[in-house]
């Protein structure tokens, strides 16, 4: 893995402004980001993986949002950038594609006419019959059969996993550094998942990109990240490589999640693990370790998980990093057993 | 033996009529959404149904809790055939027969407590003397996991998971002995999702209730289900024992679907081919002739397209509507059992 990181995040965090008081989505996150790296996100539903995908786009600066933190691509600040400069990044050298392939396409434009716009956006004065070529060029890499019929054709002429297909033909046309993916396969059918995530790999090869994929579900993460966050109530609570979080998990909400996934094998292990209660509201949350009320074993932690915010810090020889006041080899080991379990 | 079915499913179709093209004055269209299903459920057990987006579970669920009539077929609760039943007949009989949704929100009244939205068809039906709703509730709620003392509170107060536990809540206070659950889970997270599935089986063991589960997540019905229905455009293409479904799939649709399941285990990564399936699913209106996946299928030869293959016991046993089946491909790297 090469270290040039093309994205680096530090400590960014976003509060929003409600009746009920400020909603604080991402709390102090920091991750690096290399050229070719597939970098997974997961974690409960609320924990501020979609906050903190479009803060790198810049697409929550509503009124109600305050953003801090820095979000360097290639040493530009995207948070402090003029509008001309993040409109010249997003969409070129960052780009997004969302769980809901329709509502990201315009119904009344045909599929030709939205990748070739993405283009010409960044790319102006080209000739149209390039601008053609490099669309029918782009829809053939994501697998669209009979790319010179359906360029014309508009969305609802195309299947939920076909619409994917073109969404992210959108995104890449500019062949982008960095492309976040949040939760791009949820809303599809398995067989066509597994089509879109192995189109995703493929193109990842040839244009050497970063990808942030944003998802709930482990298996996509078992199948395609490098490394992994794991996020809870809008701080990371674990970074690991992928074989990391899956043979050594070093925190206990990693650990409940491990055992809560459902396998297509063996039922007879009866029941599954659950992580007990459900996620704390971010505009109280609980002091300490935001996950105490649900942990099982805030009684080793000294004391510190109900009074003391846990830090990040390496642990184990994987590589890992942990937000846990657990000592390391208790966290070691809980973390082996739970993935054995 | 018909004294340990819970439910049975006979030839049951469902056709949707659509919209026929005034110009030129056609018949009009239907959507064979379900065409020809037989199923059984075994007292006590669960009978898991998978399949892509409108292969026809909900439809196939509807029908058999009968919230919609089938164009033909019949279904058996008991051994009595609701399907020609009506009035009060048909409410007595129904009352056995519940179903919980995907979305917990959507499925419950926003201006109505949770209390009132439990008790009412106690209620209505006349299962607890009157005055004793609100013992029976708070008794219902306690088992389904939520705190009684929030009987008062209403839907927007509680999380997706707590609102999942409160339709099941609903579900059991008619005392069924059936229960169709359509996606109960797939709104879920992870975490909350083990919650609900550990509530169904212990509710099922302490019971004795059957289930039809219904859930695109093959690992979820793996997990509960006892026997599998495996559905592709409207038809059921294998079913049989969730254990040799899974370790041995017979169809070449389920060994498709079930290659394509990401697995949680970063070691296995790249092992062996996937099999891929190409294209999409053909139009429910017009569906291929003979066996409707052979326009997917690797192994379709001229007979797919000419004979539509039925759903039989093959040679091994094995529920399974192909021509050719149960080769399974060693590179899907399931583990013989
Ligand atoms: N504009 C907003 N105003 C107020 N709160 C917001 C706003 N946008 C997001 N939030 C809150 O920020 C938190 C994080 O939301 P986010 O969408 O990032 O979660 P997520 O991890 O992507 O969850 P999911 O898995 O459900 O997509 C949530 O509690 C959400 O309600
Ligand atoms: N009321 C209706 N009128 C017309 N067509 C319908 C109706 N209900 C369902 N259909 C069609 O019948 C087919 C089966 O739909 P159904 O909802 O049963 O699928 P499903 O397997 O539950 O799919 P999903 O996994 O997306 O929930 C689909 O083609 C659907 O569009
Ligand atoms: S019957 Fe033929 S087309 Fe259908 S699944 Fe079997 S081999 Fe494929
Ligand atoms: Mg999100
Ligand atoms: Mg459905």
């Amino acid at each position: 893995m090469s270290n040039t990181s093309v994205l680096s995040v530090r400590n960014l965090s976003v509060a929003f402004a409600t009746a009920d008081g400020d909603v604080i989505a991402v709390d102090k996150l920091s991750f690096d980001l290399a050229l070719g790296e597939t970098l997974g996100i997961v974690g409960e539903s609320g924990s501020g993986k979609s906050v903190t995908a479009s803060s790198i786009m810049r697409l929550n600066n509503s009124s109600s949002a305050t953003t801090t933190g820095e979000i360097l691509l290639e040493g530009t600040n995207i948070l402090t950038a003029s509008e001309d400069e993040v409109r010249s990044i997003r969409g070129k050298d960052v780009a997004m594609i969302f769980q809901d392939p329709l509502s990201a396409l315009n119904p009344y434009y045909t599929v030709g006419h939205q990748i070739a716009e993405a283009y010409e956006v960044h790319h102006h004065g080209v000739d149209k019959s390039v601008v053609r070529s490099l669309v029918l060029d782009m829809m053939t890499k994501v697998g669209i059969p009979n790319p010179e019929k359906r360029i014309d054709e508009y969305p609802h002429q195309f299947s939920g996993g076909m619409r994917q297909r073109i969404v992210i033909a959108i995104a890449l046309i500019n062949q982008p550094k960095v492309l976040i993916a949040d939760e791009p396969t949820t809303a599809l059918d398995v067989t066509v998942q597994a089509q879109i995530l192995d189109l995703m790999k493929s193109l990842q090869l040839e244009f050497n990109m970063a990808i942030i994929l944003i998802t709930h579900d482990l298996g996509v993460i078992a199948e395609v990240a490098d490394n992994v966050l794991v996020m809870y109530a809008g701080r990371i609570v674990e970074t690991s490589s992928v074989s990391a979080l899956f043979a050594e998990p070093v925190h206990p909400y990693a650990f409940g999640l491990l055992g809560a996934v459902t396998s297509l094998e063996a039922s007879d292990r009866g029941q599954l693990d659950t992580i007990a209660g459900s996620p704390p509201s971010l505009i109280s949350l609980p002091s300490g370790c935001s996950f105490h009320p649900r942990c099982e074993f805030v009684e080793f932690g000294n004391g510190k998980c109900v009074s003391v915010v846990p830090e990040l810090r390496s642990i184990g020889t994987l590589g890992s990093s942990t937000a846990c006041h657990l000592s390391d080899d208790v966290i070691v080991s809980l973390g082996r057993k739970a993935a054995r379990a | 033996m018909t004294n340990d079915l819970a439910l049975q499913a006979i030839d049951l179709v469902k056709y949707f009529p659509t919209g026929a093209s005034k110009i030129l004055g056609r018949p009009t269209n239907s959507v064979r959404a379900v065409d020809g299903v037989s199923l059984t459920v075994q007292k006590g057990t669960t009978l898991g149904i998978v399949g892509e987006s409108g292969c026809g579970k909900s439809t196939l669920a509807r029908l058999v809790t009968r919230l919609i009539d089938p164009t033909s077929g019949s279904v058996l609760l008991d051994g009595v055939d609701i399907t020609t039943l009506s009035g009060s007949d048909l409410r007595k009989t129904r009352r056995k027969l519940q179903m919980i949704f995907q979305d917990p929100y959507s499925s419950l009244n926003p201006r109505h407590s949770i209390g009132q939205i439990i008790s009412q068809p106690l209620a209505i039906q006349h299962i607890v003397p009157k005055g004793q709703e609100m013992a029976r509730t708070q008794e219902l709620m306690e088992r389904v996991g939520l705190n009684p003392e929030h009987y008062n509170r209403y839907p927007h107060e509680f999380s997706g998971g707590q609102r999942q536990r409160i339709g099941i809540a609903r579900a059991l206070a008619l005392e069924p002995t059936v229960i169709v659950a359509d996606e109960p889970v797939s709104a879920l997270d992870v975490s909350i999702q083990a919650q609900i599935l550990n509530l169904l089986e212990n509710l099922q063991k302490e019971l004795g209730l059957s289930y039809v589960f219904i859930a695109h997540d093959l690992s979820v019905v793996r997990h509960i289900a006892d026997q599998v229905a495996v559905m592709y455009l409207g038809k059921v293409v294998e079913i049989g024992p969730a254990a040799d479904v899974y370790s041995r799939p017979a169809h070449p649709y389920t060994m498709a679907l079930l290659s394509a399941v990401p697995v949680a285990r970063p070691s296995e990564r790249g092992n062996g081919h996937r099999i891929r399936l190409v294209g999409d699913v053909p139009s429910p209106i017009d569906p291929p002739s003979g066996c409707r996946f052979r326009t997917r299928c690797w192994k379709a030869t001229d007979l797919c397209a000419q004979q539509e293959p039925v759903l039989a016991p093959d040679e091994a046993g094995r529920v399974v509507a192909c021509h050719f089946p149960n080769e399974v491909p060693v590179s899907l790297g399931i583990r013989p059992s």
